[in-house]
């Protein structure tokens, strides 16, 4: 473990002063790189979980939870079911759809980044830009997810349901809410990977981004089924 | 976030940057970046500081008028102690021992170049400061400061007519916190990702300093408390401001209903304690980390139980994340779950007993070099088993029912998480301030610090335990209404006066901080003869931290008196222990 | 300096510890059923505690001075790297002390909380707000007449602050005071409410604290077994004048209090 480490360090400086070293140095120097992003990734999913994982205890326990009923002096439950429009199960359609686009992106920007290390020289992309249609696909995707849920959001309003009105709807806005922002940030990570991509940096790095924003994708795809569960199936 | 660190990455090239706002203001730098983040905190400690002193005055002098100041009400005396509070858990306990000095010397502590991600460690840094300047300037707006304590229970502090300043500014001391937070899940990420990542050749984890395994732990922590107290922050500025009842009930407010129904105050209460207590480690674990170093390097002695500080570490951090409900045996919560938190409580306890007596062990039989560094390392064992001590006393719902929300909890964790960190901090500073600026500080006025501080506390902090002994109640702003408190007065008047003194004593710290950066004696490159492989680098450290080239570790990091070595210290880059073994 | 070191850190601990053993200040005198075992526990705690805190704040004074370097013709420091058995002796042996600490203490903890008042006792609804405590009794019918949030209105004080229903029938003989007033000898089953912020009831010689809680009605008891004025404090913040909210409580004999209560019915009337 930590030889490895050390000699995927020492790439690492080398690989970035010399443009133009040996294959096996710069599939080393990708490897490495691809690693410490994946890691960082990890962690920096694991402070998500632990945002989502206090929201949702808490809106067990605010379920669960009696409160006083100042007036008779007993306790009382003031949890009012909200059922869902059924527009949210084509929003997370199209969520899963754009989860394929992404890894057909990431496959994608892969295979460039390893033919471009075997083949040129120089450690650019020329014109091999082929994961952009991919990228630009997730991107839209992605887009059109969230302004499925303004849509959502929009219908509850005109029902009735507010912010503020009963307690299952301020959760029902705060999860899509804090979950969507979170896929908002995706999809900026989605624009710097395509913007990596047209002005022709190299493909290495730009595989690197493209891997681990489809991580993150990926994650934030099984977080919004992991939400819709919750507010179907604990209503 | 760590997807975006790439492009910026690439940029970051071992080569200095040359423009001054690069260098000095927007670096890349881990070591730049730990600078400012000490200079963060030393200002946050003078302002917090300060603002104790108010307080202080104010408890035994009510109706005095101050300079510029005026005369201090009873709402500005929980304003003083709201502000006390959030400033100096947050943004000193919190920010001078890891953002500052982990900053600086993990990476060079495990033999790397930098931190893992730069650009996000610049980021860190910045939102942290822009926390600071967003609390700062409650005090300044409509309505002053907010008056919850910095535990901010709703509906107090979820409630604008609750109280003066409980509108705009308790808003931006939400508003600072969750900031505070991105700063601190941003930093816990790449301290995390750095030591795993990053480590030299022959760096194993058990070969680390204690210093980084603190510094590890405290990150990992910090990366599962600091989302769920930033989450908690969300829906406060919800039932604040849109209306919500996540942790509002139907109250009245001087027989007004709010508006409000259902919410539950004590899901505030779980939230926060969740972060609040692992909290406290976050302030104490790097103290511990960097205290071990020290006790070894000055006893010229080898750490006693290196796997067992681990281990210990390692323990503390895990059942850390299992004891926050003893915060909370009085507030309504069941009293079976308090009692299974008592017992959890009572087991955090060992791993602790067991640092203190390796700390012991460390220095039995050592051949002890009286610098500053050892001297409050020496203060911060004395203080952590005088704060400790009380722990097994609050731990205890039986006893908390007397003593709960009594000075006696204040003396417990001033001693223990507010004094005995800052030793922590001071120790660093004076340990390391040579390699961080090239000169030697002053060890005559370092010594008088440390005794003038190390007296003083135990002055203005062992009373409060006879203080709440005897149920004087924390947060009183003024003692003239209960009958029972009257007789406590003179001690409260001792310990104000305790407080001018060591206050006063602060600023020798600070004299010799800066006079020490301009006039201090040149430092070599390792003064204090220690091994660890900051040591092994030029002083300062030049921007790629080695000078071009990568360490090999052979050693483990406390190799002192070896017997038969030339000299009574093996560096951790030297092989020739490898034949001795 | 080692010397130093040891006189600076041996003078604190000896200090510090003489106003312990003094008892210079210590716990009020206890007024009720449960305080002799809680202070009681206290002692155990704090003597096990205090050889500790003592014995490990003169070793490590001691250590300093005697391990001190004495210059280049002293021998070289120990090497050594630890011992096992001590760990794990030292990790057993306060394993057993502090989490024994607390199953001593188990019991009195239990018969405080886990169990529900005495079908008997003297039940009384204390109801915190800003900054005042107010205490109800149901009166002969033996039940709390309805209360509206809508009516409480504290600058009225009595009824009107904690806004009773006077339309309920159960109300007409409930009776709202400023006072505590209770029998000795009685379990007092307490009922704490609170209409704003988060307050607590605490009453130093009954050994009794719990958090007022706005949503919450929380049931706890505990017995006076002497007569006498005690004071009442807040003892969790709740706003600019926490230092203000306080009360008294009057523990009075049995008859004294039958004899109060019925003046207050009377005065209703």
């Amino acid at each position: 473990m930590a030889s490895t480490t050390t000699n995927a360090s020492v790439g690492t400086a080398e690989g970035l002063r010399i443009g133009n070293g040996s294959t096996d140095q710069r599939a080393l120097d990708f490897s490495a790189r691809l690693r410490r992003a994946r890691l960082g990734l990890i962690v920096a999913l694991v402070a998500v979980v632990m945002i989502f994982v206090s929201y949702s205890s808490a809106y067990v326990v605010r379920q669960g939870l009696p409160t006083l009923d100042p007036r008779t002096g007993t306790l009382v439950h003031d949890w009012l079911p909200l059922p869902l429009p059924s527009f949210l199960f084509l929003n997370t359609l199209v969520l899963l759809l754009s989860s394929l686009s992404m890894e057909l992106a990431r496959r994608q920007s892969s295979r460039e980044a390893a033919a471009g290390w075997m083949t040129s020289g120089s450690g650019t992309s020329e014109e091999r830009t082929d994961g952009m249609p991919w990228l630009g696909l997730t991107s839209i995707l992605g887009l059109s997810f969230l302004a499925g849920q303004w849509l959502v959001w929009r219908e509850l309003a005109a029902r009735g349901f507010y912010v503020a009105t009963v307690p299952s709807s301020s959760f029902f806005y705060l999860l899509t809410g804090v979950h969507g922002v979170h896929l908002l940030g995706g999809i900026l990570a989605l624009l710097a990977a395509s913007a990596a991509a047209l002005l022709r940096r190299p493909a290495a790095s730009r595989a690197v981004l493209v891997d681990v924003t489809a991580w993150y994708w990926h994650f934030m795809t099984f977080l919004w089924v992991y939400i819709l569960c919750l507010l179907e199936f604990a209503r | 976030m760590a997807t975006r660190e790439f492009a910026a990455h690439d940029a970051h090239v071992h080569a200095a940057p040359t423009s001054w706002i690069r260098k000095y203001v927007f670096s890349l730098d881990h070591k730049v970046i730990g600078i400012q983040y000490f200079f963060l905190a030393l200002t946050a400690v003078f302002v917090g500081m300060f603002l104790s002193l108010l307080m202080r005055i104010h408890l035994i002098w009510p109706a005095a008028a101050l300079p510029l100041l005026g005369e201090i009400k009873p709402e500005t005396y929980l304003t003083l102690l709201t502000m006390h509070g959030t400033i100096m858990v947050f943004f000193v306990l919190t920010t001078a021992p890891q953002g500052g000095f982990g900053n600086y010397f993990l990476p060079i502590q495990i033999g790397a170049p930098d931190m893992a991600f730069p650009v996000l460690n610049m980021l860190s840094f910045w939102v942290t400061a822009l926390a600071f300047v967003v609390m700062l300037s409650a005090f300044f707006v409509v309505g002053g400061a907010p008056l919850h304590g910095w535990t901010g229970y709703p509906p107090l502090s979820a409630l604008p007519a609750a109280g003066p300043g409980e509108a705009l500014g308790a808003d931006l001391w939400v508003i600072s916190i969750a900031l505070f937070c991105l700063g601190a899940l941003m930093s816990a990420l790449n301290f995390i990702t750095t030591t795993l990542d990053m480590r030299a050749k022959g760096m194993t984890l058990m070969r680390m300093p204690l210093t980084c395994w603190a510094w590890f732990i405290t990150a990992i922590l910090g990366l599962l408390a600091f989302g769920v107290l930033l989450s908690a922050g969300i829906l406060l500025l919800l039932d604040r401001n849109a209306g919500t009842s996540f942790f509002v009930p139907l109250v009245t407010i001087n027989g007004q209903l709010t508006g409000h129904r259902g919410g539950s105050p004590l899901l505030w209460q779980h939230l926060f304690w969740f972060f609040g207590h692992p909290e406290v480690y976050i302030a104490i674990l790097p103290a511990m980390g960097l205290c071990s170093q020290l006790l070894s390097v000055f006893s010229r002695k080898p750490i006693f139980g290196y796997k067992a500080m681990v281990y210990a570490m390692l323990s503390i951090g895990f059942l850390g994340f299992m004891v926050w409900g003893h915060h909370m045996f009085m507030s309504g919560m069941s009293p079976y779950t308090a009692f299974a938190f008592s017992v959890m409580t009572m087991a955090i306890g060992v791993p602790s007993a067991i640092k203190t007596f390796n700390w012991l062990g460390t220095i039995w039989k050592g051949r002890i070099r009286f610098t500053s560094p050892m001297l409050f390392a020496l203060g911060f064992v004395s203080l952590f088993i005088s704060g400790g001590i009380s722990g097994p006393f609050l731990a205890q719902p039986v006893l908390d029912i007397q003593l709960h929300d009594t000075y006696f909890v204040v003396g417990h964790f001033h001693l223990i998480m507010g004094v005995a960190s800052i030793f922590g901090i001071f120790a660093a500073t004076y340990y390391w301030f040579p390699k961080m600026f090239g000169r030697m500080m002053n060890e005559g006025m370092a010594r008088w610090h440390f005794f003038i501080t190390l007296i003083g506390t135990y002055a203005i902090f062992m009373p409060m335990h006879y203080l709440g002994m005897a149920a004087h109640l924390r947060r009183y702003s003024q003692l003239t209404e209960l009958k029972y408190l009257h007789g406590l007065v003179p001690l409260q008047e001792f310990m104000t006066y305790a407080a001018f003194v060591t206050i006063a004593g602060q600023f020798l710290f600070l004299f010799n901080l800066f006079w020490s950066m301009k006039f201090g004696e040149k430092a070599t490159d390792n003064p204090w003869e220690a091994t660890t492989l900051e040591w092994t680098t030029a002083t300062p450290p030049p921007h790629d931290n080695f000078g071009g080239h990568i360490p090999v570790v052979y050693n483990g990091p406390y190799e002192y008196s070896v017997p038969g070595a030339p000299r009574d210290f093996i560096m951790q880059t030297d092989p020739a222990i490898l034949k001795a073994h | 300096m080692g010397l130093v070191l040891l006189v600076v850190i041996w003078l604190i601990t000896f200090i510090s510890a003489y106003f312990f053993l003094a008892k210079t200040w210590w716990l009020p005198v206890g007024a009720s059923a449960a305080a002799a075992g809680i202070d009681h526990h206290f002692s155990t705690t704090y003597i096990l505690m205090g050889i500790v805190f003592v014995a490990a704040q003169l070793a490590l004074g001691f250590f300093a001075w005697k391990y001190r370097d004495r210059g280049a013709t002293a021998r070289q420091a120990l090497y050594s790297h630890g011992h096992n058995g001590l760990e794990i002796t030292w990790t057993v042996l306060t394993l057993v002390l502090f989490v024994g600490l607390n199953f001593m203490s188990s019991s009195i903890w239990a018969s405080e909380r886990f169990r529900p008042a005495v079908s008997d006792a003297v039940e009384v609804e204390v109801t915190g707000m800003q900054f005042a405590w107010y205490f109800r009794y149901p009166g002969p019918d033996g039940k709390f007449g309805a209360t509206k949030p809508e009516l409480e209105d504290p600058s009225s004080g009595g009824e009107g602050a904690i806004g009773l229903d006077t339309s309920d029938p159960a109300s007409k003989d409930d009776v709202v005071t400023g006072t505590m007033y209770v029998p000795v000898n009685r379990e007092i089953d307490v009922i704490l409410r609170a209409e704003d912020v988060i307050h607590s009831f605490f009453v130093p010689a009954m050994r009794f604290k719990q958090d007022a809680v706005p949503g919450l009605a929380i049931h706890m008891h505990f017995t006076p077994i002497a007569t006498g004025d005690y004071e009442i404090a807040c003892s969790q913040l709740c706003g600019l004048g926490h230092y203000k909210m306080h009360g008294i409580l009057r523990v009075v004999s049995q008859e004294e209090f039958d004899k109060w209560i019925a003046a207050r019915e009377a005065e209703k009337q």
